[in-house]
């Protein structure tokens, strides 16, 4: 059997596609018909329905097709530029269902990009991620509800306008919670830490569930409702365009722009770290502290500032994320969240960030769009008289789905689906039998 | 010469069975210790904020002290099931120093599977007529075995690829497996009759023991202890002598200790390591299920999720024993079952009930977890151990 070294191209048919597909003029031919294409059918079809289900789901994909080519930069970012800007907005407002569904894309994206840092970079495997985002959540609701009188007698609620800052406001309280988590269990092994940050997580939401009493700061599981969304400084522009839309409209179409824009910031902020001192500090430790210290990365500076840095983003998140539900209990909060963060991160490809990126995509989709279609789908073939069981949900179980996802991933593609070349290098170090096939 | 040599056989053979006696029942007397100690500890602590308290309202000293016995005995309980759980963590880490993150839902399949037991002995009416030794002994014995077989073949699928990958990709994929675990086991409970909240049906045990009763003011509070609870106590006493006995007296016992010890060498001698480590994930399997059983006895139901969190005190009671030790288990479940009992009956008690005991419980034991891993992370009885290179 011929051995494959894992990185030479291969020469199947599907590669030679690809590779023609990518490049060159039929590159650049390929890109904007299916940008035009994908967009116009979905706003010529904008009710909800399974075909529009699966134009855009192409038409996100179409961002790591643009991504993957290889085509000039001008061109991709102009491409990204109309899919993301414009057309997708603009569908917003003929259905703001499938925005929402962008808008939350954005927001695991973010997540995950920030739980990517603990576990992808520093190898430090965070299971109590979601509690960074639950302060972030709560401390804009408290402060912009009626909540804060409780805490601080005579205290009034902020104003909408004070969002902006408490976006900053929540990544720094993120910070301290990370490096306030990070401190104690430093000294631990990988495992060890996995359930401390478990149990963190859990004591979180416990607290968000118990601080009713003696005082009530979190209105405990009703949950806190009413909460300030931020002032429409762009609506009369928008107005005066031509654009007549409703109070909700503007507010999804904010929300979308402030998510994309977060991301952006995140994946910029992510990739200068990856690449810089403090990010191959973070490589050196997670492939091995011991040769890490001997070769002076002060170890304790390094995780934390891993911890904190994943901890901000999930805290600023959190601010944007209660903002725009409006509503928050604790079980938004809860260890199945972070469980599918941490899915988006495995999947996508631990360490890389357009890998992590398309998981959280792929995640949030199979979550809120895919699963809910199978089910319609099983409900009808129920209805046709197929034998299926009569309490099965499909979005009901959203646990065998994670599960299956992570012990999949972990044995067949530990690298995730769009692996960092070092970790793939790192976990097919063993792979030297010639009777494996090679994975990649 | 021939007689001399005799007698020094004799000899031998004399100390070799005091020495294993001595190795398993020694464990015994150390768990005695522990509750013991951990009954005064905590109870002292009691009084002596009882004390402080009492200053203001004379009668949180009476009814602390009044309700002190009966704490106990949850206490003890509760210390008993986290102990049985925490044998299979303790095993497996002992073994291949990796978490199984699944076990807690091996405790839950147990749970539903010796429900299921109970559901169809009833179908069968066969429930009240049975005494109830047989009926905790076919439980048990099914419960056990279905759970052991559980932990082998969830090990084989989903553990044994990865045992040579970094460390995060095994703990990734037990986290998989016990999701995977809860919702199949769902599945199969809503589209049985047992449904998500399955009764778990038992003969009848009789009335609870009244042990004593202490007079406070019109009332009696009565201590008492149910014959459930008195069976859980007393299995799971059994089941860590018979496994004290297996793993430090016999040479299969001896066969997983050189695999905790040294993998490879292990495997130079002649021990079939895969084999040990099946065979150790069926003992930690059948011990979990065992606990599933008694623990469904006890409260009544069972549902799919319910292995999550004393999965999570489990393993925090084998971390504070001192992980990959078997008696460390056993006594780290005590002092936490002691510790969570003392804090869900007296918070509410000591703060005029503006904190609610049962949820603070939780975060007390995540908390105690957290302490032992700064201050202690080899734990009660652990060695110190250092990180090879």
């Amino acid at each position: 059997m011929a051995k494959n070294p894992p990185h030479t191209p291969e020469t199947g048919l599907w590669n030679q596609l690809n590779a023609w597909m990518t490049k060159g003029p039929a590159g650049y031919t390929f890109l904007s018909l299916y940008t035009l294409i994908t967009s116009a059918l979905l706003i010529t079809n904008p009710r909800t329905s399974l075909f529009t289900d699966i134009v855009f789901v192409l038409f996100l994909l179409l961002i790591l097709a643009i991504y993957r080519s290889r085509v000039a930069l001008g061109f991709k970012i102009a491409l990204a530029v109309v899919a993301l800007g414009f057309v997708l907005p603009y569908f917003g407002t003929l259905n703001p269902y499938y925005i929402d569904v962008a808008t939350q894309a954005g927001i695991f994206a973010t997540l995950a990009m920030g739980l990517n840092v603990v576990v992808g970079f520093a190898g430090l495997l965070d299971l109590g991620y979601v509690a960074f985002y639950a302060v972030g959540a709560y401390l804009w609701s408290i402060f912009s509800t009626d909540q804060i009188g409780n805490m601080i007698s005579g205290a009034t609620p902020v104003g909408a306008g004070w969002f902006y800052l408490f976006i900053i406001i929540g990544l720094v309280v993120g910070g301290v919670f990370g490096v306030m988590l990070g401190l104690p269990v430093l000294r631990l092994r990988g495992d060890y830490l996995a359930i401390v940050t478990l149990g963190f997580g859990e004591v979180i939401r416990v607290l968000a569930v118990n601080l009713d009493k003696p005082v009530n700061i979190t209105n405990g599981a009703q949950g806190i409702k009413d909460i300030e969304r931020p002032p429409l400084f762009f609506a009369p522009a928008l107005k005066a365009l031509g654009f007549n839309l409703d109070n909700n409209q503007l507010y999804q179409i904010f929300f979308y722009f402030m998510v994309l824009v977060v991301v952006l910031i995140t994946m910029l902020v992510v990739s200068r770290l990856k690449n810089s001192r403090i990010g191959r500090a973070w490589t050196a430790i997670r492939e091995d502290e011991t040769a890490a210290i001997a070769q002076g990365i002060p170890l304790v500076r390094m995780k934390l500032m891993a911890f904190a840095v994943g901890a901000s983003f999930a805290g600023a998140m959190g601010v944007i994320f209660a903002s725009k539900q409006l509503f928050i209990n604790p079980p938004t909060f809860d260890l199945l969240r972070s469980i599918s963060i941490l899915s988006m991160v495995i999947l996508g490809g631990l360490g890389n960030i357009p890998g992590v990126i398309l998981g959280a995509v792929l995640v949030t989709l199979l979550n809120i769009q895919i699963l809910p279609r199978i089910a319609e789908v099983l409900r009808s073939a129920k209805d046709a008289g197929l034998p299926i069981p009569q309490s099965f949900d499909p979005t009901q179980y959203q646990r065998l789905l994670f599960g299956l996802l992570m012990i999949l991933m972990m044995i067949f593609r530990p690298e995730g689906i769009l692996p960092e070349d070092r970790r793939r290098q790192e976990l097919h170090d063993h792979d030297d039998d010639p009777v494996e096939v090679s994975t990649s | 010469m021939v007689a001399e040599a005799n007698v020094s056989k004799q000899d031998l053979q004399r100390q070799r069975t005091l020495q294993t006696l001595r190795t398993v029942f020694m464990p015994l007397g150390q768990l005695i210790l522990f509750i013991i100690g951990s009954a005064v500890v905590l109870g002292l602590i009691v009084v002596v904020v009882a004390f402080f308290l009492s200053r203001s309202d004379p009668k949180i000293m009476q009814t602390a002290i009044a309700i002190l016995p009966q704490v106990m005995i949850d206490g003890m309980v509760r210390g008993f099931l986290f102990a049985t759980i925490a044998l299979g963590y303790t095993m497996v880490y002992g073994v291949l120093e990796f978490i199984n993150f699944a076990h807690g839902e091996i405790f839950m399949v147990g749970g539903f599977v010796g429900a299921g037991v109970a559901y169809l002995l009833m179908q069968w009416g066969l429930l009240s007529t049975l005494p109830w030794l047989v009926f905790v002994v076919i439980a048990l014995v099914v419960g056990m075995t279905v759970s052991g077989l559980l932990a082998m073949a969830t090990e084989r699928v989903a553990y044994r690829p990865l045992r040579n990958s970094p460390r995060l990709v095994p703990l990734i994929s037990a986290i998989g497996m016990s999701l995977v675990l809860q919702d199949v086991v769902r599945l199969i409970a809503t589209s049985s009759p047992l449904g998500f909240n399955a009764r778990f049906e038992t003969p009848n045990f009789g009335k609870p023991f009244q042990i004593a009763s202490i007079p406070l003011g019109e009332r009696a509070i009565p201590v008492q202890i149910s014959p459930k609870a008195v069976i859980f106590i007393v299995a799971a006493l059994l089941m860590l002598l018979a496994l004290n006995y297996l793993v430090n007296a016999t040479r299969l016992g001896k066969a997983i200790r050189a695999v905790a010890q040294d993998r490879a060498t292990a495997s130079l001698m002649g021990i079939n390591v895969n084999q040990i480590i099946s065979l150790t994930f069926l003992i930690g399997g059948a011990l979990g299920g065992a606990a599933g059983v008694l623990f469904g006895m006890n409260i009544g139901t069972v549902n799919p999720y319910m292995g999550f969190i004393p999965g999570l005190k489990a393993f925090t009671a084998a971390v504070l024993g001192g992980i990959g030790n078997i008696t460390g288990a056993m006594v780290g479940g005590i002092v936490l079952g002691f510790l969570e009992a003392f804090v869900a009956s007296y918070l509410s008690l000591f703060t005029g009930g503006a904190f609610s005991g049962a949820s603070y419980a939780d975060i007390a034991a995540f908390s105690i977890l957290i302490l032992i891993l700064i201050f202690r992370p080899e734990g009660l009885l652990g060695e110190s151990t250092t990180q090879k290179v």
